[in-house]
């Protein structure tokens, strides 16, 4: 499963669609909206995305992870628009037969969408102020994209 | 060649416009783009540094060459997750 819609995330349709006879282990991770960074308060969050290479982006990073570790399924979804507190913004489930692997593979999976995958999230702050979250750093890219 | 550019999030909102249109000799690289699309549109100067280049939804370095049939599209550091 691999999804990016504005719509609510339903965690169990990403839970299913990663279970498997195959699977002796499930890892979801959830990212939500946090209410404060350090000392800021925020009030909600908007995410947009570039459709088109963040799912290409995602189908490739979901391949990297089953040629990295013996997976059964991974699944992505991302939401996008505006998201209140708490909301869920991204659900990343994984299978595998053993618990190693799916923990393994659900972190670099979230750690890699976040260096890579063009989506972005702005921040509407308890202040008034609003503000693109970007790092100032260039994203760590796949080798064969280095030049 | 004249090249329509997509334009995300902070430069999407910098520049006023989700597509601006760039004109470039031919055979020029991501380098030039990113230089001239700062110069044709001043707001984006804040971003000038950190903004990255993604030809046919591929992340392109400074010396890619850009053809009239490519995708580009230009955008921050992404935040997403």
């Amino acid at each position: 499963m691999l999804s990016i819609s504005c719509n609510p995330i339903d965690i169990n349709n990403v839970t299913d669609a990663v279970r498997d006879l195959r699977a002796g282990a499930v890892v979801l991770f959830l990212g939500t909206v946090r209410e404060f960074t350090g000392d800021v308060q925020t009030l909600s969050l908007d995410y947009e995305a570039f459709e088109d290479m963040a799912l290409v982006s995602l189908t490739g990073i979901m391949a990297d992870a089953s040629s990295r570790w013996p997976l059964v399924k991974t699944a992505v979804v991302h939401r996008t628009g505006p998201l209140e507190l708490g909301e869920i913004a991204i659900a990343v489930a994984v299978s595998a037969a053993h618990r190693g692997p799916a923990f393994e593979a659900g972190q670099w999976m979230m750690d890699t969408i976040k260096q890579q995958t063009p989506i972005w999230k702005k921040e509407i702050y308890a202040d008034g102020r609003t503000e693109w979250v970007h790092p100032d750093a260039a994203p760590s890219l796949p080798e064969e994209d280095r030049q | 060649m004249k090249i329509a550019v997509q334009l995300f999030a902070a430069a999407c909102e910098l520049a006023g416009k989700s597509t601006v249109s760039v004109d470039l000799p031919e055979s020029a690289t991501v380098a030039d783009l990113r230089n001239q699309l700062v110069e044709q549109t001043p707001n984006l100067k804040p971003l000038a540094e950190i903004l990255l280049v993604a030809v046919n939804n591929q992340y392109a370095g400074d010396s890619q060459v850009l053809t009239l049939t490519d995708t580009i599209a230009c955008f921050p550091p992404v935040s997403g997750g």
